[in-house]
């Protein structure tokens, strides 16, 4: 569904990504894993065309999407629930998903917006309120169920666990599992909760520097002893 | 107690020209951080355009008063959205990456490009219109001092206030104002979502303009003179209300060009007519002292 051969991109002169090539399948649900200030940030960011790339193809079902401008890209069944979630702080809980939906048929709008708020009940009872006044974790389903209402076929999560509490963060994986398994979403996950992250995924890849340096089945990655070392260390909980 | 009241009359009237300007000063703020200062030139193309379709309709055309006004309003209209979308175009986005100077410079030059443009093509002179609308109340027969509010005056108030409505209704409720709210509070998310910033930026500017040549329309109708100039004072006073209302603020714009509007009115009744002007200035720079942030604005707008 997503090829990315070659993929270089960074910001002015320092260049962030050096070559990545990576695949995601249809259906699959891909983790990448990698310290901070590798790239991946970066990566999911260029695949939106923001930065553009410098070198290098995005390829999505078969279209070469690369160089394309954001809005294009973000037409075309992938959605983005970025680093920093980035929920529209002076908009309502309803606002922000109406902005999701911004470039879907209105006469779905009533079923995904049902759907958005089956998977997320607590957004239910907050529709009303600013999205700036919601905590980290209610946020952090505002921006899922952001990026879902515009019926993604693959969907990119920036670190969806980051700054939650432990309960909140598996309440947030078993939702991931469940928008890949009973709503047939491809996803590409970044995480640094590799343990959780690694469990979850079909495959994964592990990010150094700008360029992938070991990939395998989420299962190989997690018995791998170096990134129990880097990555797992305490994460395990 | 008479004159009190006609001064706060015509100090709405006044107010209201200069709350649709400062609307236009307001939404680009709020979505690009910038001052677009040739934004009171918009207002001065207005009034010409106006005058211009109004003069050619019943003259030319031999329309009636009515159908006349009304091919005024949409020329005029059309006319400075055009504007605006080019100016845009042309003067600002090239520069959207450029240091927060290079577009006030542009802005500066758009607005003698189009001052001089009027003045070589209209002639320098001011340009008189008879009344076209006459007539109105009596509201208070004082001694000596009669309070009147004339159909001009309601005109302009009512067709502000409509406006007014209409635009914030519309900012508030359609899939163009959400965007437009979703560009000012993070336009990188918005064009994740895919929206496309250009064309909102567009329409900012578009709608923004329109809306002063509405205020350039109404200036002429209610007043009758006009000359290339005026698009420079009243494009400072309306950035002196949305200051005062909170840049970035729409209902502060709107209350900050109907107190400009009322300040002045009350000053010039006073104090000085010949220094009503200082008051405004006074204000503008009294606010950006002791309050930047304006009346309603919030705390969290960075400074100009
Ligand atoms: N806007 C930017 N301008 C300049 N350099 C940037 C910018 N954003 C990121 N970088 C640089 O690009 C590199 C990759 O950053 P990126 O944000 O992609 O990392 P990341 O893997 O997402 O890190 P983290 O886990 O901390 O989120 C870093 O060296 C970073 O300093
Ligand atoms: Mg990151």
């Amino acid at each position: 569904m997503l090829k990315l051969e070659g993929l270089r991109s960074g910001y002015g002169r320092i260049q962030a990504l050096h070559g990545i090539d990576l695949e995601v399948r249809e259906g699959e649900i891909v983790t990448l894993v990698g310290a901070n200030g590798a790239g991946k940030t970066t990566l999911l960011m260029t695949i939106c065309g923001d930065p553009r790339a410098s070198a290098g193809r995005v390829v999505l079902g078969g279209e070469d999407i690369t160089g394309l401008a954001t809005h294009h890209i973000m037409r075309k069944g992938i959605a983005h629930s970025p680093e920093g979630r980035r929920i529209f702080p002076r908009m309502t809980v309803l606002e922000n998903l109406q902005m999701g939906a911004a470039t879907a048929d209105p006469a779905h709008f009533d079923a995904d917006l049902k759907r958005a708020l089956d998977l997320f009940p607590r957004l239910n009872e907050r529709l009303d309120q600013r999205g700036g006044t919601l905590s980290g974790g209610e946020q952090q389903m505002l921006a899922i169920a952001r990026a879902l209402m515009s019926r993604p076929r693959l969907l990119l999560l920036d670190e969806p666990s980051l700054g939650l509490a432990p309960l909140v963060v598996r309440h947030i994986f078993e939702i991931i599992r469940t928008i890949n398994r009973d709503q047939g979403v491809t996803i590409l996950l970044v995480e640094q909760n590799a343990y959780h992250a690694l469990r979850l995924a079909h495959r994964g890849h592990v990010m150094v520097n700008g360029r992938i340096a070991l990939s395998g089945s989420g299962a190989e990655l997690l018995a791998n002893p170096e990134i129990r070392a880097h990555y797992l260390d305490g994460g395990a909980a | 107690m008479e004159y009190f009241l006609q001064q706060m009359i015509n100090g709405l009237t006044l107010g209201s020209i200069y709350g649709l300007i400062a609307i236009g000063y307001t939404m680009v703020y709020s979505i690009l951080g910038m001052i677009n200062f040739a934004h009171g030139t918009i207002y001065m193309l207005g009034a010409f355009i106006s005058l211009i379709a109004y003069l050619a309709a019943t003259t030319i055309g031999g329309a009636p008063v009515v159908v006349a006004l009304m091919v005024a309003l949409f020329a005029t209209m059309a006319f400075t959205a055009l504007w605006g979308w080019t100016m845009e175009r042309v003067a600002y986005r090239p520069l959207r990456q450029a240091p927060r100077l290079a577009p006030l410079i542009s802005a500066i030059g758009v607005s003698i490009v189009l001052q001089n443009f009027v003045a070589q093509a209209q002639g320098a002179r001011v340009k008189p219109l008879p009344p076209v609308i006459q007539g109105g109340f009596t509201l208070m027969d004082g001694d000596g001092f009669s309070v009147n509010l004339s159909w001009m005056q309601i005109i302009v108030i009512v067709m502000t206030l409509a406006l007014m409505a209409g635009f914030s209704w519309m900012i508030a409720h359609t899939r163009l104002g959400r965007a437009q709210r979703a560009c000012e509070q993070d336009m990188k998310m918005a064009s994740l979502l895919g929206i496309d910033i250009d064309r909102v930026v567009s329409t900012t500017f578009v709608i923004g303009a329109a809306l002063a040549g509405v205020a350039g329309l109404m200036v002429t109708l209610y007043y009758g003179v006009i000359d290339f100039y005026i698009g420079f004072l009243a494009g400072i006073k309306a950035f002196t209300a949305a200051v005062l209302g909170g840049i970035g603020s729409l209902p502060g714009a709107m209350l900050g060009g109907l107190l400009i509007g009322l300040i002045e009115a009350l000053w010039s009744a006073y104090f000085s007519i010949e220094y009503k002007d200082v008051a405004t200035f006074g204000i503008l720079i009294m606010v950006l002292v002791f309050r930047p942030t304006g009346l309603l604005g919030r705390p969290d707008v960075e400074k100009i």
